[in-house]
């Protein structure tokens, strides 16, 4: 009888391919992934492997080419502008889909379909903040016109002719690995990568409910010494001096403010989660031709954001008949960002505005139904949030949307017990078109076309540096700004009536601005836009220290060209540091210092103040400067629960340099004792020196070697396709901004001569692709601070030997 | 001689059915090759794996050499096989061994029952 062996071995065969066909947590379908013929394997491009293709795709209306180059950037030639963003987005989600799909995931709130449960604070965030609800305004303003809707319309056509196009086999790794499929783009979902912007750079550029609980503690005038509105070193990028027109609107504080407001002494028991990194900031800078060596101007800029593999950027160029456009495209939206064409370059960073607050709201119960506005109970409308979660069970969340916005934090979000009800009234939940800005601003040519091209963009708030080659430049703050009375919005407000609402906004023309200064430069480095004649108020989370050393060699630069502004971008000065350390130096009482702080303490003092990756200095001074800080602002900040934020480092040297021996904040309140600086900057020192010493025997004192910096793949879990142990310096607060994992996401000069001569290079690679030699080709560039040469390529250099592969493009089949 | 046909064929047959079906096309293919070529289970079970073995082994060894191990030596470290590439395509080479291993096995305990 052979039966029962033939029903054994069929069920043990059976079995195998249903166990190697599904994941068992985190371990991906064993069977699936590794068939060479289905799996991983056929994402490991050979190392010769030709990108060149023939496709037809009837939605195109004439015929289009794609040239790749050497370093994989692709130069799009098409007939017309929706040819071109369908060939955009083909070629994005061509390089890059895995990376859209779960970025505009993890935008909408949808991170445990990917993650599982442990991303569901995350994605309660994001729905409690109404990223979907902004998105949906945002579509509902970028379809109205019809060239825009065309325009969307067309990029998620070409990002769709591409998902449909996959086989299994053709699957990016990342799906295989994590055995998910990807799903179809739309507008909504451009909408909601541009939303994500909107949140990384302007919704941790307020503090209001970390405010509210240090208003408790501080006095009015600790709490302004502490979180100061204008620093004492502030150089402005609107030049100092300039005059403003007065105010055309004047928002009119409530009269019951001081007691509703800001005498009330109120605690935020509450958590933030995912609090965007502060320094998502940026450099950019714009030189005159007056400056320059060949007498044509410079643009700079580079964008601090998250570092990542595939990075946010995406380096390409778009040409029509009409128009050309090169620079870095962000995968999931049309246009170029950041760029130059063959009139113009602009480039952005982050206005650090305030443009998000929260209002106080009382429910009628728990139901949420109810809430007590302008004197009755009026009814909020609910969206029932549905969150998948992948091996686990579907997770529902309720969110009552007030007159105000969606509110985000009540007693079941964050933490447990929370009895306080937050409603936010964010701008980027207004309907809005940014991505037109760039649509115009690829064409622009002149600067008549450049502030046509910006004055609509509302949020986030940029610093849009712009130079022409017929030798303008200029650099606007813009944004849509709420108008706010003296005060308003720094904490959380009433929210019983419409007493604390916005009053309205900044008009668009007196957002500020400067054109072609005498002093033939421009710079904008996440400082306060303007000095105190500005008459508006103007809260937000300000970096000052990058400005101050950009604006520092700017001044005495002349003759500039391409290879001092690389220098410069490079740059690794501390500023902070040369501020700092002569009070170090001075009150470090160096007899109550250990054998080791003592050498540590030379090391400070022979430092040449440059945070360069061999850099000891730069190590031991920020260890005893963090150290310091503990020192000084601890036993204050941790009367409230949670603990108030530790004022910016430039705060704090600042009120060292003005206040040195009788500063209040020194002396440790939870001590019968009046301590001094002195005692404070020696017992810092001692104090680090202990860490010094361990980080030492692991020969790790340089600064590269002591904060590792990395970039990681978009799941950080997924180390081994990080690229770790960077030799790279800096800081937040230095030009060469690279902290751990967060910097320079692109650095770019252009030169506007006739012939523009652009550099640029960003820390990743054209193809998102693990399995592709253009995964992470750019990154040694990048970590030497070398750039490479951009091409804007021209019709008729298709014979190029720069042109390594050729996709054609037709309606038709051309046979 | 029918050992080798068995391994060929099983291997060539799992490869064109791959270009239409999805991996666990390796099971029938397997399965029907140990059904015409009949052989003792043992010989079969061994045959059959070998063709696995044969076409996912190969298969993988040959685009590895070709993509310079790039991404073998990542996808060897989240596995994880210490970060090798010989590792991974011998883990790929026994995972189809096994399938068709058992498969062929199957095939050839039907074709005695009759």
């Amino acid at each position: 009888m052979r039966i029962i062996p033939f029903v054994v071995s069929t069920v043990i065969t059976a079995g195998l391919v249903f166990a190697l066909n599904k994941h068992w947590g985190i371990i991906p379908p064993m069977g699936k992934f590794l068939s060479p013929q289905h799996g991983f394997w056929q994402n490991a491009e050979a190392s010769d492997y030709d990108y060149s293709a023939d496709l037809t795709f009837p939605a195109l209306k004439g015929k289009a080419e794609v040239y790749l180059d050497e370093r994989l950037i692709p130069h799009i030639f098409a007939d017309n502008d929706e040819d071109l963003y369908f060939l955009q987005g083909y070629i994005h989600a061509k390089f890059r889909l895995f990376q859209m799909d779960v970025q505009t995931k993890a935008a909408e709130g949808r991170a445990c379909e990917i993650a599982g449960s442990k991303a569901m604070e995350w994605d309660r965030s994001q729905r409690r903040l109404g990223m979907r609800f902004a998105a949906e305004n945002a579509v509902k303003e970028m379809e109205k016109d019809p060239v825009s809707k065309a325009l969307y319309t067309a990029y998620t056509n070409g990002v769709n002719a591409y998902i449909h196009s996959l086989k299994e086999s053709e699957l990016p790794f990342e799906y295989k690995l994590l055995d998910i499929k990807p799903e179809e783009w739309s507008n909504l979902r451009t909408a909601l990568l541009l939303k994500m912007m909107a949140k990384q750079l302007s919704s941790g550029t307020e503090r209001d409910i970390a405010y509210t609980n240090a208003k408790k503690i501080f006095t009015p005038a600790d709490f302004n010494a502490a979180y100061p509105q204008v620093p004492d070193s502030l150089l402005p990028i609107v030049p100092k001096g300039t005059l403003f027109d007065p105010a055309s609107i004047v928002p009119v504080k409530p009269a019951d403010a001081d007691s509703l407001y800001f005498e009330k002494k109120d605690s935020m028991a509450l958590t933030e989660p995912d609090r965007p990194d502060k320094n998502n900031g940026s450099n950019n800078w714009v030189v005159a031709g007056s400056k320059t060596q060949s007498g044509s101007p410079i643009l700079c800029n580079d964008p601090h954001l998250e570092l990542s593999l595939p990075s946010i950027w995406f380096e390409m160029q778009l040409s029509t008949p009409t128009s050309s456009a090169y620079g870095v495209s962000l995968p999931g939206s049309p246009f170029i960002i950041i760029g130059f064409n063959d009139n113009i370059a602009w480039g952005v960073t982050n206005a650090q505005r305030d443009v998000k607050d929260y209002y106080e709201i009382k429910f009628k119960n728990d139901s949420r139904q109810e809430y007590w506005y302008k004197g009755q109970w009026q009814r909020t409308e609910r969206r029932r949030e549905t969150i998948k979660v992948k091996d686990g069970e579907t997770v529902y969340d309720t969110i009552a949307y007030t007159v105000f916005g969606p509110v985000m934090y009540d007693k079941s979000f964050t933490v447990p017990g929370n009895d306080k009800a937050l409603a936010v009234r964010w701008v980027a939940h207004d309907q809005s078109n940014e991505g037109f800005t760039f649509y115009k601003l690829n064409r622009a040519k002149n600067y008549d076309d450049y502030l046509d091209a910006i004055k609509t963009f509302s949020c986030p708030g940029q610093n849009f540096v712009f130079a022409s080659k017929t030798g303008d430049i200029a650099l606007w703050q813009q944004g849509k700004f709420p108008a706010r009375w003296q005060g308003q919005g720094l904490y959380v407000m009433p929210g019983e009536n419409d007493n604390y609402s916005w009053q309205g906004f900044i008009p668009q023309e007196q957002n500020p601005h400067a054109k072609n200064p005498e002093r033939g430069f421009l710079e904008s480095a996440n400082q306060r836009p303007v000095d105190s004649a500005y008459p508006y108020f103007i809260p937000g989370t300000y970096i000052t220290p990058r400005s101050v050393a950009i604006e520092h060699f700017l001044s005495t630069m002349s003759n500039i060209t391409p290879a001092d502004m690389m220098k410069l971008q490079n740059n690794y000065f501390s500023t902070l540091a040369e501020d700092a350390r002569p009070v170090l130096l001075k009150y470090v009482n160096e007899s109550a210092l250990n054998s080791d702080a003592k050498r540590y303490l030379d090391i400070v003092r022979n430092w040449n103040l440059e945070a360069d990756p061999a850099s000891k200095g730069q190590t031991v001074y920020q260890c005893w400067w963090d150290s310091l800080e503990t020192m000084i602002w601890s036993d204050e900040l941790s009367k409230s629960d949670p603990v108030s934020p530790l004022p910016e480092e430039q705060t704090t040297v600042e009120l060292l340099l003005k206040d040195s021996s009788s500063l209040k904040f020194i002396d440790n309140i939870n001590t019968p004792a009046i301590e001094t600086l002195g005692e404070l900057v020696t017992g810092a020192l001692n104090k680090a020196s202990a860490d010094l010493v361990k980080k030492e025997k692991e020969g790790r004192l340089e600064w590269a070697k002591f904060k590792e910096p990395a970039i990681y793949h978009l799941i950080k879990d997924l180390q081994p396709l990080a690229r770790k142990g960077l030799n790279m310096g800096g800081n937040g607060t230095i030009i060469n901004a690279v902290t751990k994992s967060h910097g320079p996401s692109w650095r770019m000069i252009v030169h506007l001569t006739e012939t523009t001569e652009a550099y640029g290079v960003y820390p990743a690679g054209q193809n998102g692709n693990p399995g592709s030699r253009f995964y992470d080709s750019f990154v040694d560039t990048w970590v030497k601070g070398e750039y490479y040469k951009l091409w804007m390529m021209k019709s008729g250099e298709e014979g190029d030997k720069r042109v390594k592969w050729t996709m054609k493009f037709n309606r038709v089949d051309s046979q | 001689m029918k050992f080798f046909v068995a391994i060929l064929l099983t291997a060539l047959l799992a490869l064109a059915g791959g270009l239409w079906f999805g991996w666990w096309i390796i099971a029938p293919a397997s399965f029907l090759v140990a059904l015409l070529v009949h052989q003792r289970a043992g010989k079969a079970f061994l045959s059959g794996g070998a063709g696995g073995m044969l076409l996912w082994g190969g298969m993988a060894w040959w685009i590895d050499a070709s993509n310079g191990s790039l991404l073998s030596k990542k996808v060897a470290e989240i596995l994880p096989l210490g970060g090798s590439p010989f590792f991974l395509i011998l883990v790929t080479a026994i995972i189809a061994g096994l399938v068709a291993g058992f498969a062929a096995l199957s095939g050839s305990y039907l074709r005695s029952i009759r």
